[in-house]
């Protein structure tokens, strides 16, 4: 049987030549980063030129990436070191409602420890409006935080026009950039942003790696403490094999980005064009500010998972909402925000291509698919008396 | 401890909430970019550097000028002697 992994806004497989470069820091170049013999120096001088390649990925200065283990991790010390780092300025801070848990989670631990937090409304696109964003900034505020594009509904938020009205008010803007970071160019010094976020594993590096992009001269409360570890601000042995990791996928990300857009982008529209004729199958997210390898749609009288558990029966793997929301059982938030009523929230699938992925999968889904969706509806009581009348009067 | 006030730095180091002992990497690491004579201002909210950071003057024959408080963070001043 074909298998179509469509699911990588969870996770992409890792690069052979990225575990390749990996491979020593396992084995003979085990030593501890901060060790000073040979083994030791190695480690550091791979870590330092991961930093490197990193940071020309999002033209940043090496100087200003932090690695993590996680980009849920460089959420967390975004919101919570910046805020804590400024309190004296203010308490309040801005996120928009279609955030990741890491971020929600971090607002919601503000809030309970003093801060106010604005959860900014997003439009039917999942796409933040500048002007709400000016209107809902105080005195108080310190921080704004809000996703570069959505991985559930795959929207590019307007991050230039967002940094553009944070900056006049004086205010930082964190960008969580886990989904939108080798998946499309991503400029911080264009875009002018304070922080930014990323995961190794969202463009064919490791898991356990993540970095925090901290603009020169932007102060920050560590998240973990211990020793001097990337630069006193981050605590705890690094994972060197997964940060080498990182920087190899980062270098890879940087020559081969347009080739990678341009060819799930056609794959990605293929899917889109193929199953536009379904009755009551709504695209989600921005139908053009999106990101290239992204689809994303509620269908309508079945539930994501049903469809989810199908498809990979079928060799076919999607998601459902966030892969927390889809864990969780429950609808997804995001797609609340976006004002998809509960019923039809719970019909959300997701998918999303990488550069394993060929035409003929593309055919075998667009095959499989509406079969699924076929099957499901005619066990579900509630498309009874809807569309295929004739159906429904049989039942 | 001598407490000084409008002190010109030449460079300054920022490294407010960096965990120690970034208060003396990076002092070392900063004074070897001054000519001797210019001074260094190191801000930094880890109360060991009231200890850590004379004691390093002392050691490495810099003169330390003194330091100065901000709301939340200490201002100490090294000029580069050698």
């Amino acid at each position: 049987m074909r298998k179509c992994y469509f699911d990588h806004v969870a996770t992409n497989p890792l690069d052979p030549v990225v575990l390749d470069a990996m491979m020593p820091y396992f084995k003979e170049s085990f030593g501890n980063p901060l060790s000073i013999y040979d083994i030791g120096s190695q480690a550091r001088e791979a870590i330092e030129g991961a930093r490197e390649d990193v940071a020309k990925l999002v033209n940043a200065r090496t100087s200003a990436i932090v690695f993590t283990a996680s980009g849920a991790e460089a959420n967390n010390f975004a919101l919570r070191g910046i805020a804590l780092a400024k309190q004296n300025q203010g308490k309040h801070i801005i996120v928009s409602k279609v955030e990741h848990h890491s971020i929600l989670n971090s607002a919601r631990f503000l809030e309970k420890s003093g801060f106010v937090v604005t959860y900014l409304p997003v439009d039917k696109h999942g796409m933040v409006d500048p002007e709400v964003l000016k209107k809902s900034i105080t005195k108080e505020t310190v921080l704004v935080s809000i996703t570069m594009a959505s991985s559930e509904v795959g929207s590019i938020e307007p991050m230039k026009d967002i940094v553009k009205v944070a900056k006049e008010s004086g205010v930082a803007v964190h960008a969580d950039g886990v989904a939108a970071v080798g998946n499309i160019p991503v400029d911080v010094k264009e875009l002018d942003i304070d922080l930014m976020s990323m995961a190794a594993h969202q463009f064919y590096g490791p898991k356990g790696a993540g970095a925090l992009y901290v603009k020169e001269g932007t102060r920050i409360v560590p998240l973990i403490y211990g020793g001097i570890q990337e630069g006193g601000r981050r605590a705890g042995t690094e994972n060197v094999p997964a940060i080498v990791g990182m920087g190899k996928a980062a270098e890879i990300t940087r020559n081969d980005l347009s080739a990678r857009m341009e060819n799930v982008k056609k794959l990605r529209d293929r899917i889109i064009k193929g199953i536009a004729d379904m009755p009551n199958v709504y695209l989600t997210g921005h139908p053009e500010q999106r990101l290239p390898h992204h689809a994303s749609y509620v269908v309508e009288f079945i539930e994501g998972e049903a469809m989810m558990l199908m498809l990979s029966v079928k060799g076919i793997y999607a998601a459902s909402g966030s892969a927390c929301s889809s864990k969780a059982l429950k609808s997804s938030p995001v797609l609340l925000s976006l004002g998809v009523p509960t019923a039809l929230a719970q019909g959300s699938i997701v998918f999303t291509l990488g550069k394993g992925n060929s035409d003929e999968d593309v055919d075998y889904f667009l095959q499989e698919f509406p079969q699924v969706v076929k099957k499901l509806r005619d066990m579900s009581p509630f498309a009874k008396g809807w569309g295929d009348g004739a159906q429904a009067d049989k039942s | 401890m001598k407490f000084v006030s409008d002190v010109k730095a030449d460079v300054t180091a920022d490294i407010v909430y960096m965990m120690c002992p970034m208060h003396l990497l990076k002092l070392d690491e900063m004074i070897k970019t001054l000519d001797t004579g210019q001074v260094l201002e190191i801000l930094t909210d880890y109360d060991g550097a009231l200890e850590d950071i004379p004691a390093w003057c002392e050691k490495t024959g810099n003169d330390f000028l003194g330091l100065d408080e901000d709301e939340s963070f200490y201002k100490f001043y090294v000029k580069k002697l050698v």
